[in-house]
């Protein structure tokens, strides 16, 4: 009996030292946390894509604490509400811009760009752009290796098998650029969304001159320059053989869409035109 | 006999062209020197549209100290300074020249008569072989004045002449030793007295005994070279491993380099080239190719003037096979593949290999099944199964801690691989992208 008493005795008195001791030590060494950060962290869309220029989302929330202003905080895949809550929480007033979505500036597909080789190699755009200059007559275009697709952590943009072409899930895109990052060609562009998700983009990136271009590719931009006489609002701009629409100064007019002879300038989400008389 | 201590592999050798004499090709209609045919800086033109220009004479000047000349293989005019699509896939500026008759510079001695001596000086001699644009003939095309230059807090002791032509295939420097071994010795003798040292030894692979006899015979007479037959293994003809099998000592990782234990490493292409540069005054202009391929009608060993497109070499040779799945400039363990045969000859264009169908198509990729048998083939002790998933995965920093800069990308690793991995294209991305990381890490500091 007086065995089991001593055995209880001393567990007791030990763990309530030991007790004491880490009770003393807690409060000695507190870290004391925003809770605000926490607050923001759980509103964060918590992928980690790196789209914001932090670690990860932790990073962010607590960038977002610790900064005086929201300026060059911005997490893209969040979307402007919750943007609007984590300031509100941060205690900074924000000015969310235009909302953007990635664009891929390609018509490369199997139709309209022959295939000039065969790429055997690791299957990644990187790896093919170092090899050689890919397996079409276009040095600038698309590779199709997928490395878009697989920088993407918001399941927003795949492959079309039948063109060889990645395509946007516009409505998923939260434009966070990783699809653009990795891209080695750079033929993907932030641009902004506008109304009804309406844009229009010259869909090609080759800087070769025309007759070049043409022969690698069926839709290529033959920097032919009609566009940007087209263009009522200086909105096109035109440099090393390839034409580019500034999208703040577009205003989606589509005159320049009528215009081009290759068809490369791409119109999205406006409804069917009526076909005129003379066509 | 001696060869290195790690790693390699023996791939059939297929020297088809072995015994074949060097024949001269005719030259082409139209020459085209792209810009960048060397490590370094591009060159800068120094002509211009419509200007005529000799065999011999400068049109592309150094873009830099780690650059070199280039000079016009024909004589005609200037066409147009324009961009194609050279070996490595990529367009790229060049000067296109219209050929007109065969005209000479005059002050290129075009006898064949051998030159024994030269009162010229070692900086003279440098300052020539900068002049006439010469560059490492192996493949990798380092500028040789740059080469013949070590850094001062270096003793040079021994000179090493690379006559292994490990590669499957390519026989040109084989051919060299052959018919031209009185132009090597004294080529030999001029680079000895540039580095101010009296041994140099000619390291050539056992499968090569006629040319083992015949060099030794040529230097006989002469005290201070030697020749130094190799046991056959790929990559021998790599700087690194030939050090090591020449001398036992082995070149720390990069950034060092093969002067840190006391070596020179030259190609025996090299060496002509100097020999000519420097006792003919005559520049770069061509190079002994090898056109060769299991199904190819005449396979063949070819003096080319530099910027001749490949498909006239093809046609010398008899056509390209129908069954061509592949063609490559180089051999097919390092050699690049080309996207169409308009691709000219360069420096650095060893040969002209036509792969068939079934032996140029990749498998299928499988999984990686850990058999380490890419760690075994790796000769300079690398991992490359762990490089290549560090790659794939974009993990640049596990790449660089292991040792990614140390790869000579010789494809030992990819051609053991019973999964059929690419592994050296992952290799070669993450190599890219490291150079990248650290060439901007030392420009900050």
């Amino acid at each position: 009996m007086t065995f089991i008493l001593t055995a209880i005795l001393v567990l007791g008195v030990t763990g309530l030292v030991l007790g004491l001791v880490l009770y003393a030590v807690s409060r000695k060494f507190k870290v004391e946390e925003d809770p605000r950060v926490a607050q923001i962290t759980r509103l964060l869309p918590s992928a980690n894509c790196g789209g914001c220029g932090f670690p990860g989302c932790a990073a962010f929330a607590e960038a977002c604490v610790k900064s005086d202003s929201m300026e060059g905080l911005k997490c893209a895949a969040a979307g402007k509400k919750v943007m609007q809550q984590i300031a509100e929480i941060a205690g900074h007033s924000i000015d969310q811009g235009v909302e953007k979505v990635a664009v891929v500036k390609c018509n490369g597909s199997c139709a309209n760009r022959p295939k000039t080789g065969v790429y055997d190699g690791a299957k990644s755009c990187a790896a093919a752009a170092l090899m050689n200059g890919g397996d079409t007559g276009c040095f600038y275009g698309c590779l199709g290796c997928g490395d878009c697709v697989k920088a993407c952590r918001f399941d927003a943009i795949h492959m079309d098998p039948e063109t060889g072409l990645p395509v946007v899930d516009f409505d998923k895109c939260t434009a966070c650029g990783a699809c653009a990052k990795a891209c080695p060609r750079h033929v993907i562009e932030l641009r902004n969304k506008n109304k009804m998700d309406r844009r229009v983009y010259v869909s090609c990136v080759n800087k070769d001159k025309g007759p070049v271009a043409k022969k690698a590719c069926a839709m290529a931009c033959i920097g032919c320059g009609k566009c940007v006489k087209a263009c009522q609002f200086e909105a096109i701009t035109l440099e090393n053989n390839l034409a580019y629409i500034d999208f703040d100064k577009c205003r989606l007019c589509r005159k320049c869409v009528d215009e081009c002879p290759q068809h490369c300038i791409v119109a999205v989400n406006f409804p069917q035109k009526e076909p005129t008389d003379n066509q | 006999m001696n060869t290195f201590k790690i790693g390699g592999v023996h791939p059939n050798s297929n020297k088809l062209t072995a015994g074949k004499k060097i024949e001269v090709l005719d030259l082409p209609a139209q020459a085209v020197f792209p810009l960048s045919q060397h490590i370094g800086a591009p060159a800068v033109p120094c002509v211009q549209k419509g200007d005529s220009v000799l065999v011999g004479t400068r049109i592309a000047e150094p873009g830099g100290f780690m650059s070199a000349s280039i000079h016009s293989s024909v004589s005609g005019k200037v066409a147009k300074i324009d961009s194609i699509v050279d070996a490595s896939g990529l367009r790229k500026p060049a000067i296109f020249i219209d050929v007109e008759g065969d005209e000479w510079d005059p002050s290129i001695d075009r006898s064949e008569k051998l030159v024994l001596q030269s009162t010229m000086s070692r900086e003279e001699i440098v300052e020539r072989i900068k002049n006439c644009g010469i560059v490492g003939m192996g493949g990798a095309c380092f500028p040789t004045h740059v080469k013949l230059c070590p850094p001062k807090e270096f003793t040079i002791d021994t000179l090493i002449i690379n006559a292994v032509e490990c590669e499957p295939y390519l026989t040109a420097d084989h051919r060299l030793l052959l018919e031209y071994p009185d132009q090597i010795v004294i080529g030999i003798k001029v680079i000895l007295k540039v580095l101010g040292i009296d041994r140099a030894v000619i390291g050539i692979e056992e499968n090569k005994p006629d040319a083992i006899e015949l060099m030794r015979s040529k230097i006989s007479m002469v005290s201070g070279i030697e020749v130094m037959p190799l046991k056959m293994k790929y990559p021998q003809g790599g700087e690194k491993q030939l050090i090591e099998a020449v001398t036992g000592r082995q070149v720390p990782p990069p950034p060092a380099l093969p002067a840190s234990v006391g070596c020179v490493v030259q190609n025996v292409g090299t060496v002509f080239a100097i020999y000519e540069a420097v006792m003919k005054n005559k520049p770069l202009i061509d190079r002994i190719v090898t056109v060769t391929g299991k199904e190819v009608t005449n396979p063949c060993n070819l003096k080319v003037r530099m910027g001749t497109p490949v498909s006239q070499l093809i046609e010398y040779a008899g056509g390209m096979p129908a069954d061509t799945g592949k063609l490559i400039s180089g051999g097919p363990m390092m050699g690049r593949p080309l996207l169409d045969d308009t691709a000219p000859v360069v420096k650095g264009t060893s040969g002209v290999l036509m792969l068939p169908r079934s032996e140029a198509a990749r498998r299928e990729e499988r999984n990686c099944i850990r058999c380490a048998k890419c760690v075994q083939a790796c000769p300079m002790g690398l991992e490359p199964y762990l490089l290549a998933t560090a790659s794939e995965r974009s993990e640049w920093a596990v790449a660089e801690e292991n040792w990614i800069m140390s790869c000579i990308e010789c494809g030992c690793c990819q051609s053991t691989c019973p999964s059929r991995r690419p592994l050296l294209d992952w290799v070669r991305l993450a190599k890219n992208r490291v150079g990248g990381i650290i060439r901007a890490r030392n420009a900050k500091n």
